[in-house]
């Protein structure tokens, strides 16, 4: 039976992960620990689950439980936020390159220092070289869908690499929503029975093992099977979100448009902020302006071909980044910098601007959406860029 | 030196499937200085046996019968623990096979 909750981000994950039922979900217990880790906890001690839960002391600990867990044959979950990422490090590059289909929520919040616990998105993006699929998620509902499909994507045979499901800290993460929860035999009918695609640890008539010494002579090859999984994952991604569609009703894909289609500029800005977005972009419409609003769904694999052909039409692109790379290109945020390289690759020669906004939880309003949007029809008008990186909401 | 293979033939992961390899890897190739055994003064009570790391004490009826030079490292740990000192560290450049 399907029924509508009244619930935040945090806790449309942990149900996702209840209806899942993951053999083991290891996890560092406090902050910056998420509320989906002290809500599945719940769930585990009323026995609803039959998961292992391990609480270890770190962060870099729990990645490594994971890791362990994911090469003994389990189906692992794991979530963490901001700091917890960061200290993970060294062990979220080993799961990706172990290729262990390991899922694990991260609610997208500030790196230190100065402390901030509030949303940005600069610890997905600190990671987004590190071999993990990652996919933004706009409000809670998302992020209770992308769970579910991350399982699916994750340990595809063809795929088998973990998978980062990501969502704003507080807006998302903390915000009450309308959430619709599938019926739990419905989703494990469409996860499917774990089947481990490579030999595991605890299977004694296969010994194997995992994570040995690789050199020169081996290791530039596993990268490259690496690149391969990569590209096999977008094919996978579209399918799962098709697949999902069919049997949910609600289907997905690399990334979601809205007036895009006969619209003269673009704004194009990942997860919660597409919301206001869009409500904008509906209300600039009323007045007569052609505006759409493309939000990425899938920053890793990054859609660059399907992006640029979503785009060629438009006048100016206007990227919204919630997330600075320090000392990159006119210090530009990531999605843009990918963006750029995608229109100099694909073909695009239209002007794009950045938009620097939300740093550190820094509120986004409409009314600077609408800032943008101006500011993109001018560049439009004139065919003049102006300044590349622009600051929202920044006092000067 | 086997042929290399190539990123389509080789399992993902850095995964190692068949067990027991490590003995393919000539690991004596490191070895700067060879242990050189006094026989006459061996006692045969193999605590090199015990503290070798690479298990490259060859034993023979319960008797040390000398070492696996394609897999010993030159460490020396059977040398120091030896508790008769029959064995000795010879550098390799001085060693007339």
């Amino acid at each position: 039976m399907r029924e509508y909750l009244a619930i935040d981000g945090n806790t449309a994950i942990a149900t996702a992960m209840r209806q899942i039922n993951p053999d083991v979900v290891a996890a560092y217990p406090i902050t910056p620990q998420t509320s989906t880790v002290q809500t599945f906890s719940q769930f585990v001690a009323d026995g609803l689950v039959d998961t292992e839960f391990v609480t270890v002391e770190s962060e870099h600990s729990a990645m490594s439980a994971c890791v362990g867990a994911a090469a003994a044959g389990a189906r692992v979950m794991t979530a963490t936020s901001s700091a917890g990422l960061a200290l993970m490090w060294e062990i979220v590059y080993v799961a990706a390159s172990n290729r262990l289909p390991i899922v694990m929520l991260v609610v997208n919040r500030a790196l230190s220092a100065p402390i901030n616990i509030h949303c940005d998105h600069s610890d997905s993006m600190g990671a987004r070289d590190a071999g993990w699929i990652q996919i933004f998620s706009e409000n809670p509902q998302e992020s209770y869908d992308n769970m579910i499909q991350a399982v699916r994507i994750a340990e595809h045979p063809d795929v088998l690499l973990p998978v980062m499901v990501c969502h704003d800290g507080f807006i998302t993460s903390h915000g009450l929503e309308r959430v619709e929860i599938f019926d739990e035999g419905e989703v494990r009918d469409f996860i499917g029975t774990y089947k481990p695609q490579m030999p595991t640890l605890l299977d004694i008539d296969n010994p194997v093992t995992y994570g040995p010494l690789d050199f020169y002579d081996y290791y530039y090859e596993h990268k490259r099977q690496q690149v391969e999984a990569m590209r096999h994952a977008k094919p996978v991604i579209i399918e799962v979100g098709r697949e999902f569609g069919r049997k949910f009703g609600r289907s997905y894909s690399l990334f979601e448009t809205h007036c895009l289609e006969d619209a003269e500029v673009a704004i194009v800005v990942l997860s919660s902020t597409a919301g206001t977005t869009r409500v904008m972009v509906d209300r600039l419409r009323a007045q007569g302006l052609k505006v759409g609003l493309l939000k990425p769904r899938v920053f890793r694999p990054f859609p660059a071909q399907e992006l640029v052909e979503a785009l060629s039409h438009v006048k100016a692109i206007g990227v919204m980044d919630r997330s600075i790379s320090f000392g990159s290109m006119n210090n530009a945020g990531p999605l843009f910098l990918e963006l750029c390289a995608a229109l100099k690759i694909y073909g695009g020669d239209m002007p794009i601007v950045d938009y620097v906004f939300g740093l550190g939880g820094r509120d986004i309003v409409p009314s600077q959406i609408e800032q943008v949007a101006h500011e993109l029809l001018k560049i439009a008008e004139t065919g003049e860029r102006g300044e590349v990186v622009r600051y929202l909401g920044v006092r000067e | 030196m086997p042929e290399l293979k190539g990123w389509k033939d080789i399992p993902i992961g850095g995964l190692i499937v068949e067990a027991g390899n490590a003995v393919e890897y000539m690991t004596g190739g490191w070895r700067a200085f060879r242990p050189v055994r006094d026989a006459t003064k061996c006692i045969h009570c193999l605590m090199c046996w015990v503290f070798c790391p690479d298990s490259s004490i060859m034993i023979q009826d319960s008797q040390m019968a000398g070492f696996d030079l394609d897999h010993c490292k030159g460490c020396g740990i059977c040398a120091a623990q030896c508790p008769t000192q029959c064995i000795e560290m010879v550098e390799e450049g001085r060693i007339e096979d």
